[in-house]
């Protein structure tokens, strides 16, 4: 009897927090979508800003989060899986490479203002590369290296070593294996990360303030040293800035929209193509 | 005796970290014969297994002392190749391993890593080596189908195929039929008859009928020794030593 109340109490307490979850998580969406969506039209999505922001669309914005999403992306996957790959397949498990993998996951916790102040030093001042697109999108890869690198790992270390054997044992080299075996059967897993990423650095506010972002700006960037307007920011300013704060917070919900089906999309796309990878040979992991 | 020895083992001592788990080893095995290693479990024989193909390589903290001979050269020595070495000694484990690809892609892998990719010399390789594996009327008609569709023994089986496409001279098989039943064992221990007309077979194994049905020559293992090692039928009939008559005939172990 007693064991009978304690489960359903145990279920009680699970299901509730679930329902809580989804409660907060469909009054938000429910809050952007509604308020947001009013704004949204043709002209917001395509043209550039009029009238001290209070009129014409936000697509430099759009196209510059694109950009800075796009840009970390590819300077962070590379180094990420490299740095993953080196630290699971070829350095042996010692204390060393202990410190080193905490480390890594320690750094993942650093507040993203951080890595924004680390960026200005190194990439707008030292770098000498301004407040541009390669300097923002070289700092939001800086911040989701970690979070990249920790997701790979995980991956790589959820192989069997049987496959790393079996491969072996059939007169393939270290890096064949890997290059064959270990990095497309752990491909899925590392989409995850890739994933959780994108979401990060298409939201972030911080890291390129300082580095990349820019309130108004005429027109699109033409090189990757001009600097950009960016959904996040763009909303930061918008609520913080200007002397039309009624019409700039429609603006600013416009802009939620955006990003939140800017990120739902980009996900979309990696859940798919990790699907894809996963059922292609009934893949587990 | 005056058989081929294909792999000799020569005085092996080998470690784990500090905890030594096999002693002297020495043996002689033979060319185109099946030699089977049994012994209680934890006695080593997996060790010594996976040394004749250097897969223990892959373990951290580990050493060997002796030597372990191929066609008379070291395979221990510092110049020799690796790779060249686990080309030619290939090795089938206890749990079928394909790997998360199309049949044809496992079987085809250990030519394709060595840079044979002509694909009709792949196809050709492919279906001799399924066909010798008695699986190719099995899984003919789904190549392209992942290997992970297949039952437990044609798995068993494939990985057997994938070993026996890349030719080696020596098959190391670290009990091959444990996890499969009573049918699909059967089919392994027929392949093996039939695969000692071209390959040298050493094979890992706890059930003493199946050793004494498949093997030419036994190894009896014990705490990291080896015992006794001789014929197979003087191994079942007429052992040397107690302990190996006790172990043979079930009265411990
Ligand atoms: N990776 C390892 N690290 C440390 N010790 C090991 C390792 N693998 C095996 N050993 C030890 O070496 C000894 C021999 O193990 P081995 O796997 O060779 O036994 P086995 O005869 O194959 O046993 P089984 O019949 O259970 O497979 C055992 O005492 C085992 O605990
Ligand atoms: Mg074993």
């Amino acid at each position: 009897m007693r064991k009978k109340i304690n489960q359903s109490l145990g279920f009680f307490f699970l299901s509730l927090a679930v329902t809580v979850t989804i409660f907060f998580l469909s009054v938000l969406l429910y809050f952007i979508f509604s308020r947001g969506f009013r704004i949204i039209s043709w002209e917001f999505l395509t043209a550039v800003p009029r009238k001290a922001m209070t009129q014409g669309g936000v697509a430099p914005a759009i196209i510059g989060t694109l950009y800075l999403t796009l840009g970390a992306i590819i300077f962070s996957l590379p180094i990420g899986l490299a740095c993953a790959i080196y630290l699971c397949e070829y350095t042996p498990k010692s204390f060393v490479v202990n410190i080193v993998r905490i480390s890594i996951n320690n750094l993942a916790g650093v507040p993203s203002v951080v890595f924004g102040l680390f960026g200005l030093a190194v990439f707008v001042k030292f770098l000498n590369f301004g407040v541009s697109i390669l300097s923002g999108s070289l700092t939001l890869g800086i911040m989701v290296l970690p979070s990249i690198i920790s997701a790979a790992q995980e991956a790589l270390l959820a192989i069997p070593q049987s496959y790393r054997e079996a491969s072996l044992a059939l007169g393939a080299t270290k890096w064949q294996t890997i290059k064959k075996i270990v990095i497309p059967s752990a491909l899925p897993g590392i989409m995850t990360g890739v994933i959780l990423s994108i979401g990060r650095v298409a939201g972030e506010t911080a890291p390129i303030m300082f580095t990349a972002a820019t309130f108004y700006k005429r027109g699109y960037p033409k090189s990757i040293f001009d600097e950009v307007m960016a959904l996040p920011y763009h909303i930061y300013a918008l609520m913080t800035e200007g002397v039309h704060p009624a019409q700039q917070k429609d603006i600013a919900y416009g802009c939620a929209f955006i990003l939140l089906i800017i990120v739902l999309v980009i996900s979309a796309v990696a859940v798919i193509i990790r699907g894809v990878q996963r059922s292609k040979y009934g893949l587990q992991s | 005796m005056d058989y081929k020895v294909r792999v000799k083992v020569n005085h092996v001592n080998f470690f784990y970290g500090r905890v030594q788990s096999l002693f002297d080893i020495k043996c002689d095995i033979y060319d185109k014969m099946v030699t089977s290693i049994i012994g209680p479990s934890g006695c080593g024989k997996s060790t010594l297994l996976r040394l004749i193909n250097r897969m223990n390589d892959l373990i951290p903290h580990t050493r060997i002392e002796g030597q372990i001979l191929l066609d008379g050269k070291d395979i221990y020595n510092p110049k020799v190749d690796v790779v060249e070495v686990r080309q030619k000694v290939g090795m089938v484990f206890q749990k079928p391993n394909p790997f998360p690809k199309s049949i044809f892609d496992n079987v085809a892998y250990g030519l394709v890593v060595n840079g044979l990719t002509n694909r009709s010399y792949l196809s050709g390789k492919v279906e001799k080596s399924l066909k010798d594996a008695a699986l190719w009327n099995e899984v003919k008609d789904r190549l392209g189908k992942s290997a992970l569709t297949l039952s437990g023994g044609q798995q068993q089986r494939l990985c057997i195929a994938r070993t026996l496409a890349i030719e080696p001279e020596v098959i190391l098989m670290d009990e091959p039929a444990s996890a499969l039943d009573p049918t699909a064992t059967l089919k392994i221990e027929e392949l093996i008859q039939k695969l000692k007309e071209k390959y040298t077979i050493v094979i890992v194994t706890h059930n003493m009928q199946q050793a004494a049905r498949i093997s030419d020559y036994t190894a009896f293992f014990m705490l990291g020794k080896l015992i006794e090692y001789d014929l197979t039928a003087k191994i079942f009939r007429n052992p040397s030593k107690t302990i190996t008559e006790d172990y043979v005939t079930g009265r411990f172990g």
